[in-house]
């Protein structure tokens, strides 16, 4: 029997901070979309997250931040990616992500920021278009 | 030699998680992979862990990582979380207690899903272990929640299958006994500073012992153990009868190799038949439309289940219809 | 019993209310009510109308009473507003010490009359500003605290004798406050005389806000010796603030927020006597933290009910003997994530809602939230808008005019009941675990949340919940908000500050301090003596912590989602 190829995403917490609402609702929300959703947890660096997402072969990482240290935490992630060959993975990222800095990240390959208010349908809806198993 | 194998044995991390993907997702073409890989097959130990949701499996397997590890011996790890029957999806959140080994090279974690298709899982869990094997993993844990038969036939493919278990579960005992107390090589009793542990033990041992018998001669007897996982209590200890479970196995076990001694050739082969025929026959049958035609004859009484199961089957195994 | 209502009464009402109903069910047969399901935010069903009927039993002096008399429904003072306002208490915290001393100085000057500071998130785990895992964090979501020198730049030219300072401090509480008491005697005050908060609640963190260090049972002793400590030593000191708060911005509903925080005041209570301390003793120094959210009625009758709960709590389940034992006093947020980034200046609209809310409550001290709190840190600007706002709801509205202006609404009377009742329930269902410390290990408060959590999120997204400018009434068009950035030089600056205090400070000195805290954390002695020692001697929050990482272990996030 043939089936189809699963959608597999990551959903991590980069950093210290412990706002994890979000992040949650979201691995419940792409659960429900019928992907299969790989959590980090909380408190991880860059690095952690990177080789999991490789480890798990993932074709998306969810990275969610809401202490504004996204500057940091989400271009490094691009980067580790890159370094290991292993930038076909698509990073998107959301929370506290003020407007100046989004498109910064978009420039350096984040491919998209959910910002607050952006309802799980549509987050679902960009994934299901934007990540095809590759 | 096949560039995939190549890369998988030569331990690249990136191919190796591919390669399951592959396994998993059903991909026809992973076969001829497999095939080249199993030569390298053979050398790791496969230690399965099963219990209740919530008795602590991950954390034991993240103590146990720590263990292993500091004997500088390398270690796979396959998390099974179960499938949502509702949407096909799946949170695979094991690797969340397991995640500070991320870093470490000699660590490889893999988080599977259940996916609900028969035998399957099974299948696809054995495959995942040869291509951890072959990339030169000293142990292998698999994790699975004992519930489904499928998950409890995953645990049986270890070498070492472990059966975990809290006190003050008194209606899951009885449970496991129905399903897979036989299977059992050595008991735990997780977060064994709760209250029931004693009243636990002593169930846990009734019912082994409620089977000398089998014992006779030598045989192994399952240990059961005591552990706080989340304080690492126990942990050394446990795996300490792993070792002598092991030591057990190679004494007793006849051929070169336990992952490749008769009874588990057998036991795979016979698997790997009848997972192949089911996939094959049913596929087969779906795509020229006779499966369907054939429930629309019953349907309208025209046939009954059992002939038209005959008629579907026999002749697909170059048999004839009675 | 004496009842506030005569049970005669109760025969007309029924009769007359379902002439009404009736009358009703004629006009809703030709359109349909507004909505099919009228509910609270946090979806508990509201009726069409309230009488004396839904509060049959109330008997006035078991019930409610007058502030500052048991059971405290109506104000834990007897003057509540009409001796004193409520403490105006901006939350603030950003970037350098320095930085933040300057927001202090100004919010003082504007009328503000105590201190909360914000700590930056490597301070909040217990980590310095040069370790690899703060890269990025440093001053983003408040002060960057490394050193006692840090401690005294904050608040520097302060008048820490008048005004109290709250910290909302969690895995670190002890050795912050031990900074805050090095810094004060510096100054030349008596331990005697300092005042102030620490948070200093764990059994939150593992249920909610998820800043974690320690796992929970070493977390509880580390808080049992901090109040052990206070009574003996800084007796003007709370030292733990009981918070709700996180609890309802990770996602429970109003009552779960009720029942767990009472259910780790329980916690901690029990903790607190099993240490042979006297609950008269420490009891009084309790404070309590709660969210003011959306739904006004429904924050309103939460912490009426709170009040009256924890008084019940106190005074039958543990037996305490002084009044001051059974008054839950507390400090009310306006809800952070109620905030949208849409539209964003409909914040100051909805925080002024919820702030009104909180005084209608009787709340003893109120942070509103600023416009922007959901974009960035607070510019001064909207940090200024939020304090007017209570200076407002003060001196304006008239609202502190009287003393609980809604109790004996039949409808608030009726919902403070049943809040209470189902909180309870909780709290047995808690008690039944074996208490909150099992309860956590079991992740039931952790499933319970997020599963509300999930439920609100589908609710807003199936537009069963409006959110204005997020869902409804949508704009294309957005008013562009001002948002304050964080030198990202600041990071370097503060590790080099860090470092040169490394390099002049007596290392031996701070060895022998550090091994003194081993000692203490090994043992039972009280660890809080030691810790003022090792902040004295310039050891840093992370080479404390790092002792308390080594002999207690680290706790890490088991992922409940």
């Amino acid at each position: 029997m043939k089936q189809k190829r699963k959608v597999r995403v990551m959903v991590a917490k980069p950093g210290l901070d412990g706002h994890d609402r979000g992040a949650r609702i979201i691995a419940r929300a792409y659960r429900d979309a019928g992907f299969e959703v790989v959590y980090t947890g909380l408190h991880q660096t860059p690095e952690e997250i990177v080789e999991a997402a490789i480890q798990e072969d993932v074709d998306m990482i969810g990275l969610s931040s809401l202490a504004g240290a996204h500057k940091y935490l989400f271009p490094r992630t691009v980067e580790l990616l890159r370094e290991k060959g292993a930038d076909d993975i698509v990073v998107c990222g959301g929370g506290i992500v003020p407007d100046e800095d989004i498109e910064m990240l978009k420039e350096i390959g984040i491919k998209k920021i959910f910002t607050p208010g952006t309802t799980l349908e549509e987050i679902v809806k960009w994934v299901e278009e934007n990540v095809k198993p590759r | 030699m096949d560039k995939v194998v190549e890369k998988v044995v030569a331990g690249d991390v990136r191919s190796v998680a591919r390669l399951i993907r592959d396994i998993d997702d059903g991909i026809p073409e992973v076969r001829e992979s497999l095939k080249g890989l199993y030569p390298y097959t053979g050398n790791a130990y496969v230690i399965g862990i099963t219990g209740a949701p919530g008795v602590g499996k991950s954390t034991l397997v993240d103590q146990m990582l720590s263990h292993i590890r500091k004997k500088d011996k390398t270690v796979g790890v396959l998390a099974v979380d179960p499938t949502s029957p509702f949407s096909g999806g799946a949170i695979l959140g094991d690797r969340v207690r397991m995640q500070r080994h991320s870093m470490d090279s000699g660590v490889f974690i893999r988080s599977l899903a259940t996916r609900g298709h028969f035998g399957g899982l099974t299948q696809s869990t054995r495959s995942a272990i040869d291509v951890l094997d072959a990339m030169g993993k000293d142990y292998i844990i698999v994790e699975t929640v004992g519930v489904g038969q499928d998950e409890v036939d995953v645990v049986k493919t270890a070498h070492t299958t472990v059966i975990v278990v809290i006190p003050g579960m008194g209606d899951d005992i009885q449970a496991i006994k129905a399903g897979i107390l036989e299977t059992g090589d050595i008991f735990l009793i997780n977060k064994a500073d709760r209250e029931g542990t004693d009243k636990t033990m002593s169930d846990l041992r009734l019912m082994i012992e409620m089977d000398q018998r089998k014992y006779e001669g030598g045989k192994w007897k399952p240990p059961i153990l005591k552990t706080e996982s989340i304080i690492d209590r126990g942990v050394v200890e446990f795996l300490e009868e792993v070792e002598k479970h092991k030591k057990y196995l190679t004494e007793t076990t006849e051929g070169l190799e336990l992952r490749k001694s008769k009874g588990k050739v057998r036991e795979e082969l016979g698997e790997m038949v009848k997972n192949r025929l089911i996939q094959e026959v049913l596929s087969k049958l779906t795509e020229t439309g006779e499966f369907d035609g054939a429930v629309q004859a019953i349907v309208e009484g025209k046939t009954d289940p059992y002939s038209a199961c005959d008629a579907l089957v026999l002749p697909r195994l170059g048999l004839h219809t009675g | 019993m004496p009842l506030t209502f005569d049970q005669k009464v109760f025969g007309d009402i029924r009769k007359a209310y379902k002439r009404w109903q009736e009358r009703l069910d004629k006009v809703f047969s030709t359109r349909s009510e507004r909505l099919e399901r009228f509910s609270t935010v946090s979806d508990m069903v509201i009726n069409r109308i309230y009488t004396p009927s839904d509060i049959k039993d109330q008997d006035f002096p078991g019930d409610l009473g007058f502030p500052g008399e048991y059971p405290f429904t109506r104000g834990v003072q007897p003057s509540m507003y009409r001796g004193r306002l409520w403490t105006m208490r901006m939350f603030a915290g950003l970037g350098s010490p320095t930085d933040t001393n300057q927001r202090f100085h100004h919010l003082v000057k504007e009328g503000q009359t105590g201190l909360s500071t914000a700590f930056d998130m490597p301070t909040l785990m217990g980590y310095d500003t040069d370790s690899p895992k703060a890269r990025g964090e440093a001053g983003k979501c408040g002060v960057a605290i490394d050193t006692l020198k840090d401690m005294e730049d904050l608040f520097e030219g302060l008048p820490i004798e008048e005004i109290t300072t709250s910290m909302t401090i969690n895995p670190p509480a002890p050795v912050i406050w031990a900074m805050y008491i090095a810094m004060a005697e510096k100054r030349g005050m008596d331990r005697k005389r300092i005042g102030g908060t620490i948070q200093n609640d764990m059994l939150k963190e593992f249920v909610a806000q998820k800043t974690f260090m320690c796992p929970p049972k070493p977390s509880v002793r580390l808080i049992t010796d901090t109040v052990e400590f206070g009574i003996k030593q800084v007796p003007r000191w709370n030292t733990i603030s009981i918070s709700g708060y996180h609890i309802r911005e990770a996602g429970s509903t109003a009552v779960q927020e009720l029942a767990f925080t009472l259910a780790d005041g329980i916690a901690y209570t029990e903790a607190a006597r099993e240490r042979g301390l006297n609950v008269d003793d420490f009891a009084p120094r309790f404070s309590f933290f709660f969210n003011s959210h959306l739904d006004f009625f429904e924050e309103i009758a939460k912490f009426r009910a709170a009040r009256r709960m924890w008084a019940k709590i106190m005074k039958e389940r543990f037996k305490a003997q002084d009044p001051r034992s059974w008054w839950l006093r507390f400090h009310t947020q306006t809800a952070g994530c109620s905030l949208t980034a849409q539209q964003a200046y409909n914040n100051v609209v909805r925080t002024s809602l919820q702030a009104l809310a909180a005084v209608l409550g009787g709340t003893q001290s109120l942070h509103t939230n600023s416009l922007d709190e959901v974009l960035a840190i607070p510019t001064e600007e909207a940090a200024t808008i939020a304090l007017r706002t209570q200076q407002i709801i003060a001196e304006e509205s008239g609202v502190a005019n009287t003393i609980d202006p809604l109790g004996g609404s039949y409808f608030v009377e009726r919902l403070t009941n049943q809040m209470e009742e189902e909180a309870f329930e909780i709290i047995q269902r808690i008690d039944d675990m074996g208490g909150m410390l099992a309860a956590i290990e079991k992740n039931y408060p952790q499933q319970e949340i997020a599963d509300a959590a999930y439920h609100y999120q589908r609710q807003i997204d199936g537009n069963e919940k409006t959110v204005v400018g997020v869902n409804k009434y949508v704009m294309s068009e957005e008013i562009p908000v001002e948002v304050i950035e964080i030198d990202e030089e600041l990071e370097r600056l503060q590790i080099e500050k860090t470092n040169r205090i490394k390099n002049e400070r007596d290392n031996r000195r701070v060895k022998e301090s550090l091994g003194k805290v081993g000692e203490a954390c090994a043992g039972d002695e009280n660890t809080m003596e030691s810790l003022v020692e090792a902040v004295k001697s310039h050891a840093t929050l992370q080479e404390v912590c790092d002792v308390f990482r080594e002999t207690f272990g680290v706790y890490r996030d088991p992922g409940v989602y």
